[in-house]
């Protein structure tokens, strides 16, 4: 089985509260060393047999169509994971 | 307009659907439940998008809303002129669905608000404030988690130029909207959005507090009367 991630991510421009709020606890356990955090989605796409170009297109579509919302998000990786690697 | 039949959509995880129908039937129309399945409109003369949490607002609020059934139908309808009022989700929902530009996100204080509204209104050409009088401030509830409108600023100044901003918070932004944006229309004005819950503001004892009488307010049936107006000129 195949499959495919998708990486979201709010725009920069965009204000992330959520991201705020993670990268205010940090200090609380001792780590002070990120001045930022950004918070998105990942999203796991499996697919029957191997990961072919026409399913990453298909992805790819997915990804901008309806997991990101253009207003608001930016699609920063589709690409296949290597099963074999996890 | 006697008889008019205004259809209210529930989608799995609606809260307010029962409370829009019955500010419809309060304003004088006939309510006709709609779900998220059909595949049409049973011949409704408008339609509201109410609020709650549809299919559980994964995704993004409004975004799987978006396309269900029922709402290939609401877009196509609102193209032609149906109106169509988006309150709290339906106003997530009617962006997801780009009958409005925009998006709505996280409180920038990140916490759940509710509480009544004062909203400045700043647009009376629409199908659901025409009964209301420009600049007027009335109240409202409120009570959102993503209720935050951004839109770039060419859309901002688009909306701005064009008197599309229909509602304005007043008296304090409670989430952080964008230029205090509360209510947007389309282009045409027959689809109107906004986060705060005029159908919870309708029946005297039950809506929100006014000086020295409290749960008082009924402001938000002025919305619904507004579009019955609207289908009498149409």
């Amino acid at each position: 089985m195949g499959r495919i991630v998708v990486e979201v991510m709010p725009k920069p421009e965009i204000l992330d509260p959520q991201g705020k709020a993670v990268a205010r606890a940090l200090p609380r356990l001792g780590l002070d060393h990120f001045a930022g955090v950004r918070q998105g989605k990942r999203f796991e796409l499996s697919v029957d047999g191997e990961v072919t170009g026409e399913l990453l297109d298909a992805a790819r579509r997915a990804a901008e169509t309806a997991l990101s919302n253009p207003v608001i998000e930016d699609v920063v990786g589709v690409y296949e994971v290597d099963e074999a690697a996890r | 307009m006697n008889g008019a039949r205004i259809g209210v959509v529930t989608f799995p995880g609606s809260l307010d659907d029962r409370d829009a129908q019955r500010a419809v039937r309060l304003a004088g129309a006939e309510p006709v439940a709609l779900w998220h399945a059909d595949e049409d409109l049973r011949g409704v003369d408008a339609v509201v998008l109410p609020g709650g949490f549809s299919y559980g607002d994964y995704l993004r609020c409004g975004a799987i809303a978006r396309f269900a059934p029922v709402m290939g139908e609401v877009v196509a309808a609102a193209e032609t002129g149906l109106p169509v009022l988006g309150i709290c989700n339906g106003f997530q929902i009617l962006c997801e669905a780009h009958l409005l530009p925009g998006a709505l996100i996280r409180n920038d204080h990140q916490l759940f608000v509710c509480r009544d509204q004062d909203l400045r209104v700043t647009s009376t050409s629409t199908a659901w404030t025409s009964d209301l009088e420009l600049g007027e401030v009335i109240t409202v509830p409120l009570k959102n988690g993503e209720g935050g409108y951004v839109a770039d600023e060419d859309t901002l100044d688009r909306l701005e130029g064009e008197g599309r901003v229909v509602f304005r918070y007043e008296g304090g932004n409670p989430n952080g909207s964008l230029r205090d944006i509360a209510g947007i229309a389309n282009a045409r004005g027959n689809v109107v959005g906004l986060m705060p819950h005029p159908e919870h503001a309708v029946v005297p004892g039950f809506g929100p507090d006014e000086p020295g009488r409290p749960r008082a307010g009924t402001d938000g049936l002025r919305l619904f009367t507004s579009v019955l107006g609207s289908l009498v000129s149409r």
